[in-house]
């Protein structure tokens, strides 16, 4: 009797399954199609992509596209700002928010409820509001348009980082921090050299939510440094979309160039990158 | 606890001193450039000129039009979609998840410019892999691009293939927060799966999935990106026009400013109004 029920609520568990499995699918599939024509659009001649057969596997054209992307825009030049802006934001980034993060966690002081506030008031505040004073001041006061600054400085006020870095750092016991003050170690040090390490998983998924922010950001690049040869790789690519004497496998191949790296980060250290996001919500 | 003000405030200098110059002074200057006719120099203090400007234009109220349009359909659909996922994707009768995972997770490292330019190219009129298939399966292609319901579905769908993941990947961790013995109490009991899920999960997962919903609709209301570049400047006619795309225009082709920071701070006042909404919603019972 009883093992009947058993056998009965395991094949009901199998169907369950099936079913899971045959609406996951195809949706999944759904879900990867985009990409996928990335991929063979970025290998096809630019007769292939318009022309009125239905491709759906790889051509041998990848490079010849590289090269007419290469000739319509610099991106070879384009994609080294990217990375080097990326690098430098990130590094800048994750030092500013922990720094901040530290301080909120593990120190009581004046004004703590206040900064905490505008930390979390500026998550909801549209960006478009801050987006024509900083342009103008960055642009015609500081006269910093077509710079690195100008791109990688004022985006480094950033509100879920620190409530992550805040997070992180408040659950760390306190007794090790206290142990090192009796031994009479700066609070700088005990930031630097005890805390910092102690949250490098933390920091790790904080670091490629920025990097992966600061890669694709489209909008005040696109404002800030659009002179040919200051322009970062989504600017770039973003300049050629809607021409019509240009190579759309080139494009593509510029943004296969954008999102393939990106896709191989985030299956190689998706634990870090779903922290990074899952995070920034879970309080 | 004692205080350290000097020790908290050295850690806190470089952050707020950021804050203050780009976001803190930005925030009133946008707000005093809004009462000021920018075009003429130097820019002089013109209280109704952009606000008054503002009522009257049609073009603002296309924009807002379809922002709010996007907004009513896009959102829910998506937000509804990454519950889905997130369920579906924590069952435990489910088999090679990292491969689901992948599917549903990979658009959240896609940039904007790459997957603009790639729906273009699948919604195009003659060559678009979207209209083969149609055709292929006998049904009449669609001129996606060139009528504004098409054009606005293609904005949609867009939009949520793009971010759906990132949703649900936030409401996964949620669901993973709640505890397993609620659902174990609920199965003894002969509550069905589907009863759990809306009288257990949902409720407990309430508070995420109108955090979701308030950072879903604060991003799309400033949607800029799939109307320039896939939908070729807010075409067909303005049809697509938003108002992240307007503010553009306003302020950065026509370099109206003053104008630019009224449509900027009308996003703001509904930005506030939604997140008064979710204090309302996500509010301790009393």
């Amino acid at each position: 009797m009883s093992s009947r029920s058993s056998s009965r609520r395991s094949s009901a568990r199998l169907g369950r399954s099936i079913a899971l499995h045959l609406f996951l699918t195809p949706l999944a599939l759904i879900w990867l199609f985009p990409l996928w024509m990335m991929v063979i659009f970025s290998t096809m001649p630019d007769r292939g992509i318009f022309s009125p057969s239905i491709e759906l596997l790889p051509h041998g054209n990848f490079l010849d596209n590289v090269n007419n992307l290469q000739r319509d825009t610099n991106f070879i030049g384009a994609i080294g700002i990217s990375v080097s802006v990326a690098v430098t934001y990130t590094f800048l980034s994750v030092l500013l928010t922990s720094m901040a993060g530290w301080a909120l966690a593990r120190y009581q002081f004046f004004g703590k409820g206040v900064v905490v506030a505008i930390i979390l008031g500026t998550i909801t505040l549209p960006y478009a509001v801050v987006l024509i004073p900083q342009f103008i001041m960055v642009a015609r006061d500081f006269k910093l348009a077509n710079t690195w600054v100008a791109l990688i400085v004022p985006p480094l006020f950033n509100s879920l980082g620190v409530l992550f870095m805040r997070q992180s750092f408040s659950m760390m016991p306190g007794d090790l921090f206290d142990a090192a003050r009796v031994e009479g170690v700066k609070e700088w040090r005990i930031f630097l050299f005890v805390a910092l390490p102690l949250a490098r998983p933390m920091l790790a998924a904080l670091a490629i939510i920025l990097f992966l922010a600061s890669w694709n950001n489209y909008l005040w690049p696109l404002l800030i440094n659009s002179r040919p040869g200051a322009m970062t790789a989504p600017v770039a690519l973003g300049t050629l979309i809607g021409l019509t004497k240009v190579s759309w496998g080139g494009i593509m191949a510029g943004a296969v160039m954008l999102t393939v790296p990106m896709l191989v980060v985030f299956v190689l250290l998706q634990r870090h990158f779903v922290a990074g996001i899952a995070a920034g919500a879970i309080k | 606890m004692r205080y350290q003000n000097a020790t908290a405030y050295r850690f806190l200098a470089p952050y707020l001193l950021i804050f203050s110059i780009f976001w803190l002074w930005p925030i009133i200057s946008s707000f005093l450039i809004s009462f000021q006719a920018t075009r003429t120099v130097p820019w002089r203090f013109a209280p109704t000129f952009n606000w008054g400007r503002l009522i009257g234009d049609p073009a603002f109220f296309n924009a807002l039009k379809n922002t709010l349009l996007i907004l009513v359909i896009q959102v829910p659909v998506m937000i509804t979609l990454a519950i889905v996922m997130a369920v579906l994707l924590n069952s435990p009768l489910l088999k090679a998840r990292g491969l689901f995972r992948f599917a549903f997770f990979a658009p959240v490292v896609v940039g904007e410019v790459a997957y603009s330019a790639v729906f273009r190219l699948m919604f195009n009129l003659d060559y678009g892999i979207i209209n083969k298939l149609l055709n292929s399966v006998g049904l009449p292609r669609i001129d996606w691009f060139s009528n504004v319901t098409p054009a606005m579905a293609v904005i949609m769908i867009a939009v949520t293939w793009r971010w759906a993941g990132y949703n649900a990947i936030v409401l996964l961790a949620g669901l993973q927060s709640i505890p397993q013995d609620v659902y174990e109490a609920a199965t003894l009991d002969r509550v069905s799966k589907l009863k759990q899920f809306f009288y257990i999960t949902l409720p407990l997962l309430k508070p995420i999935i109108v955090f979701c919903a308030v950072l879903s609709i604060i991003g799309t209301m400033q949607l800029f990106t799939e109307p320039f570049l896939i939908t070729e400047r807010g075409g067909p006619g303005g049809g697509t026009e938003t108002l992240g795309l307007l503010l553009y225009r306003q302020g950065f082709k026509s370099l109206n400013f003053g104008y630019a920071s009224a449509i900027a701070y009308t996003m703001a006042g509904l930005a506030i109004a939604i997140s008064l909404m979710q204090l309302w919603l996500t509010r301790d019972p009393k």
